[in-house]
């Protein structure tokens, strides 16, 4: 070939290129989304249970708080607290709220609720967990309902985004629990969590607030992975009647001072009574320092250094 | 060696085409679903649903029944066409702009209205709420009013139990504690009485020596909702007054009488919604946790009462301890304290009654 000809046509291709290139340019801004620094959640989400498995699967013992910031009124509801309780027809249907669902089983699905003009995200809802619960992550800007209005089990939830993170803070919760062994949230709680992708693991960031039970704020992680096949399916929740011959209005509970089981689990593992009781200490690790003191000055399961149930 | 491009256009544009081609790409998560679940959520949660008129709230509750809020006790209010049926009117200080919000919402005359007890925060806007309304006299006598059902232009009824009219009217010859315009109109002695309008049933039902001897829930049958009264508070322990027959024990039978009627929807949340005279609205499980607390609260004092501790004694063990963060009261008429003295005095007797609690008495 002529080298000026091969010039020249080398020329065509270069302004060809450029042209196709600018038009991808330009016709790539006009149709593509606009970038919103948001993450899609959306899926099946299967749990990871590698995280505090013993607590939250089997569950935990019957006055097993540590770690948990209780406050004395906390301590004295849940030593109260007997499990007879899920007998009553009106307890037996409760699924777990919003403060304690993702601990327990908790596969779940992620939806994003478009709105059908803007094609903006204006909700998440996540439904699964146990008792197979639906939550509203609202994300269009509604403000929180007012103070007399009535309160749920996932309670309502807000959110935004930070980056990639999705923040979300919640109020109108029930009185519910954060624990299965009696360690109560109040209705006054307030959540913050943090919803985090990292591709197919999501990272769950929660962080309570309950003037009522906690002396200071209460903070769990949970995650899950992608899971594309997982199916949920509907589940039941019927309440019987399951023991025979209460009087009306029964209500079982242990009197102050009188659960048998409060110390079962402190003698099973050996541990000061005290340590198991939930101070805010018992979540931070120099209360290993205090706890291996305290063991060795032989102040066992038998010596309690807390309040006494 | 590069082959020449004849036309660049095309390539051009099957780049654009299969851009947006990628772009509208389904992807099976995406996609506009309804908010389903435990069914739709509590009107008072859509934006909008909530008015505030010169500090007056009225929220949707359920069905055609909403709460209105900003003066005193709550006042409850149905609504619909054939008018209104208002449950308590307040604590009168602010009567007429409690009034105005209500015309101003519903448009619509007041039919009834419905003490659920004498208290005062309860019926003092009894005067101006129900002196604003028409009473339905039917048969087309006096039929002034812009309603298809006839009326009187001398107020709307006030319906309460008769104790309500007695606590009120001083009918031993004392002077009242207010005037007649603030009297029942109407009162019944039976266990029920019912009011019909706008469709719907409303059951009045008397509990007797609860929080007084002369309180009632108000159901409204179709709309699912009941009106509580000081029966139920979701702001303070159980609030009673032996003074006017009153009792511990009246009122933990009257919350258990109140979950008698109250039928929740799926897993436990929904259905049935209750009003109380003072707080949030709450649903059975609300109902649920505050009947277990008063249940425990009382099996604790019966406890210490059948020791035989004092009153003191009573107090230092801190009976009401685990529920103090969500329900003490240290100032006002009705403290903690003086709940758990009025507990332990209702005890007591009982106690001592079975052979119990006279270990005190013995020191």
């Amino acid at each position: 070939m002529h080298a000026r000809g091969h010039l020249r046509e080398m020329a065509i291709v270069r302004r060809a290129g450029l042209w196709g290139v600018w038009t991808v340019v330009i016709m790539t801004m006009a149709v593509a989304e606009p970038a919103w620094a948001q993450i899609d959640f959306s899926g099946e989400w299967a749990m990871l249970t590698h995280e505090d498995q013993p607590h939250r699967l089997p569950g935990p013992a019957l006055g097993e708080y540590q770690g948990t910031p209780l406050n004395d009124a906390a301590r004295r509801k849940a030593d109260s607290w007997d499990a007879s309780l899920l007998t009553l027809p009106e307890h037996q249907t409760m699924p777990h709220p919003s403060t304690y669902g993702f601990r327990g089983p908790s596969n779940m699905r992620i939806q994003k609720i478009v709105d059908p003009r803007t094609q903006q995200v204006a909700a998440f809802t996540m439904f699964g967990t146990f008792g197979h619960e639906q939550r509203v992550i609202w994300l269009d800007g509604r403000p929180h309902p007012p103070e007399h209005a009535p309160h749920t089990w996932q309670g309502f939830s807000t959110g935004y985004w930070e980056g990639d993170m999705l923040t979300i803070y919640t109020t109108h919760v029930k009185t519910g629990w954060i624990h299965r062994n009696g360690v109560a949230s109040s209705d006054q709680t307030t959540m913050w969590e943090h919803w985090i992708r990292n591709d197919e693991i999501l990272t769950l960031v929660n962080i309570l607030y309950d003037p009522v039970y906690l002396t200071e704020p209460f903070i769990r992680t949970t995650n899950w992975r992608l899971a594309p096949g997982q199916q949920l399916g509907p589940r039941r929740f019927d309440p019987i009647d399951e023991v025979a011959g209460h009087p009306k209005g029964y209500v079982p509970h242990y009197l102050p001072g009188r659960n048998p089981y409060i110390r079962e689990f402190a003698e099973r593992y050996g541990i000061p009574f005290e340590a198991t009781r939930g101070y805010a200490e018992s979540m931070y690790p120099e209360y290993q320092i205090k706890l291996k003191q305290m063991m060795e000055a032989g102040s066992g399961q038998n010596q309690p250094g807390g309040s006494a149930p | 060696m590069i082959k020449p491009l004849r036309r660049p256009g095309v390539l051009a544009m099957a780049g654009l085409l299969t851009l947006v081609s990628w772009s509208e790409r389904p992807t099976a998560q995406i996609e506009v679903v309804p908010v389903i679940g435990n069914g739709p959520p509590p009107p008072s949660w859509t934006p909008g649903a909530v008015t505030r008129t010169d500090g007056i709230e009225i929220l949707p509750v359920q069905g055609n029944v909403y709460l209105v809020v900003g003066d005193g006790a709550n006042i409850v209010v149905q609504a619909g066409e054939d008018g209104l049926i208002i449950v308590d009117t307040g604590g009168g200080t602010r009567s007429e702009q409690v009034l105005s919000a209500i015309r101003q919402r519903f448009n619509r005359v007041i039919r009834f209205v419905i003490n659920t007890s004498a208290d005062p925060d309860h019926i003092g806007g009894n005067a101006t709420i129900a002196g604003a309304g028409v009473t339905i006299v039917g048969g087309g006598a006096g039929n002034i009013d812009p309603g298809n059902l006839g009326g009187a232009p001398d107020g709307a009824q006030i319906w309460a139990h008769e104790n309500v009219l007695r606590r009120l009217s001083a009918p031993t010859g004392g002077q009242p504690s207010l005037p007649f315009a603030f009297w029942p109109t109407d009162t019944f002695f039976t266990e029920q009485k019912q009011i019909f309008l706008n469709g719907e049933a409303a059951l009045i039902e008397h509990l007797p020596a609860a929080h007084t001897d002369g309180d009632v829930l108000v159901f409204f049958r179709r709309s699912d909702v009941i009106a509580a009264g000081d029966l139920f508070s979701s702001r303070s322990f159980p609030v009673f007054d032996p003074a006017r027959s009153g009792s511990f024990t009246g009122s933990l039978a009257a919350l258990n009488r109140l979950l008698d009627v109250t039928v929740p929807d799926f897993k436990q949340e929904g259905g049935t919604y209750v009003i109380p005279g003072h707080g949030r609205v709450v649903d059975e499980s609300d109902l649920v946790e505050y009947r277990d607390m008063t249940t425990i609260i009382r099996d604790r004092i019966r406890d210490l009462v059948n020791k035989g501790m004092t009153l003191e004694q009573v107090q230092a063990a801190a009976p009401t301890l685990d529920y103090d963060g969500r329900y003490r009261a240290t100032a006002g008429d009705w403290t903690s304290d003086r709940f758990v003295e009025a507990v332990y005095r209702e005890l007591r007797p009982l106690a001592q009654a079975t052979g119990r609690g006279n270990a005190a008495s013995r020191r």
